[in-house]
């Protein structure tokens, strides 16, 4: 339900960039977006091509890096593959993984004209 | 198909982690004039940095900031009612309620004597730190006062938001499900606190109060549970001892 808020703080972020870096086009967005990050890429990509509309990144395709999440274990100092933020340590079987990886939205780069 | 990466529809336009990232003019020609920028920046961080300003200003001030969260309907603002009609002649309150239309919790809360603000999000389903810091400036609170956020009822959205609060308190109800920790891990997962709210109805529901307290900790094993009935005032007592030690903590800070 926020990826059209997300959406929004993506266009922002662009605009901002197009004054510092001088270009007035967008032809690709890069973004990494963790698997924990409770975003929906389907619903993301809809409220973009909407919130870009009579932007300079109108027609800009966005392109999604997904970054699996890794946790560590505080009962065995492990790291782990975590799928859910609910699940046991891989290793020790122990709960309360802390994340430190996959939880991001962050743009990493654009293609731009 | 990306004509950076190449990356198929196959795995929904998206590119596979790890892979490098190739300079753009070595497959698409076509773009002559196209070029690369790198921008690494988090798509929240306009949020997060106003969310730091709210937070450095309220600290300054000795102002504890409270952001509540719950799904709708799960007792928020009976719970904030009853809390302030007992404890607003011992703390200073102020209110900032987040709803997407109608002032009708923020009258609720003015009818209690503290002052209060409504923030309407519209098309919005949580509130962001922008708002929030609007919401402080037109309220003041002032100094040494507790300042409770009351969030647009939404399990899945607002987690997502720093506001600049000091804690986060969930608010589960159960009238719910004792596993909606589960099915919505992110509220619970950055929460400091969980209130358990309408105890008293605990008969004549199934919910089971140790499989949700044991569901919320594989979450967030450090999460404080305190089970209440802002109805009854069942528990509430040390939901307001929890308020008193964080407000004065907030107040020793400044001093």
């Amino acid at each position: 339900m926020h990826e059209m808020s997300l959406c929004e703080s993506i266009l922002q972020v662009i605009e901002d960039e197009a004054r510092l870096q001088s270009f007035h086009k967008v032809v690709e967005v890069h973004l990494a977006i963790g698997t924990l990050a409770g975003v929906e890429v389907d619903a993301l990509k809809f409220s973009f091509d909407v919130v870009v509309q009579h932007s300079l990144a109108q027609d800009a395709e966005l392109c999604i890096q997904m970054v699996p999440a890794t946790g560590l274990c505080p009962s065995c100092g492990q790291q782990c593959a975590v799928e859910n933020r609910y699940d046991p340590c891989l290793n020790c079987g122990s709960f309360g993984l802390q994340i430190t990886n996959g939880d991001q939205m962050r743009i990493t780069h654009l293609e731009v004209q | 198909m990306c004509r950076v990466c190449g990356c198929s529809d196959a795995a929904g336009g998206s590119v596979p982690a790890g892979q490098p990232l190739q300079p753009v003019r070595t497959h698409a020609a076509e773009l002559d004039t196209a070029r690369m920028v790198k921008i690494e920046q988090e798509i929240l961080g306009k949020n997060d940095r106003y969310a730091q300003h709210n937070r450095s200003l309220l600290a300054e001030q000795g102002i504890f900031c409270v952001n509540l969260m719950s799904g709708p309907g799960a007792g928020k603002t009976s719970l904030l009612v009853k809390t302030l009609n007992d404890l607003k002649a011992e703390i200073k309150f102020a209110v900032i309620e987040g709803d997407q239309e109608t002032s009708r919790d923020a009258d609720r809360i003015r009818a209690t004597g503290v002052v209060a603000v409504q923030l309407n999000t519209g098309k919005g389903c949580h509130l962001d730190a922008h708002m929030v810091g609007h919401g402080i400036e037109s309220l003041a609170p002032l100094p040494n006062s507790t300042l409770l956020i009351e969030n647009v009822g939404n399990l899945v959205c607002p987690a997502g938001f720093d506001l600049g609060e000091q804690h986060r308190v969930a608010i589960l109800s159960v009238t719910e499900g004792d596993d909606k920790p589960l099915k919505y891990p992110d509220m619970f997962a950055f929460a400091d606190l969980l209130l358990l709210n309408k105890i008293d109805l605990l008969p004549y529901v199934e919910f089971d109060v140790e499989q949700c307290v044991e569901n919320v900790r594989r979450i967030n094993p450090a999460i404080v549970v305190m089970q209440v009935s802002a109805t009854t005032g069942s528990g509430m007592e040390q939901w307001y001892d929890w308020l008193r030690t964080h407000q004065h903590a907030a107040t020793d800070e400044r001093n």
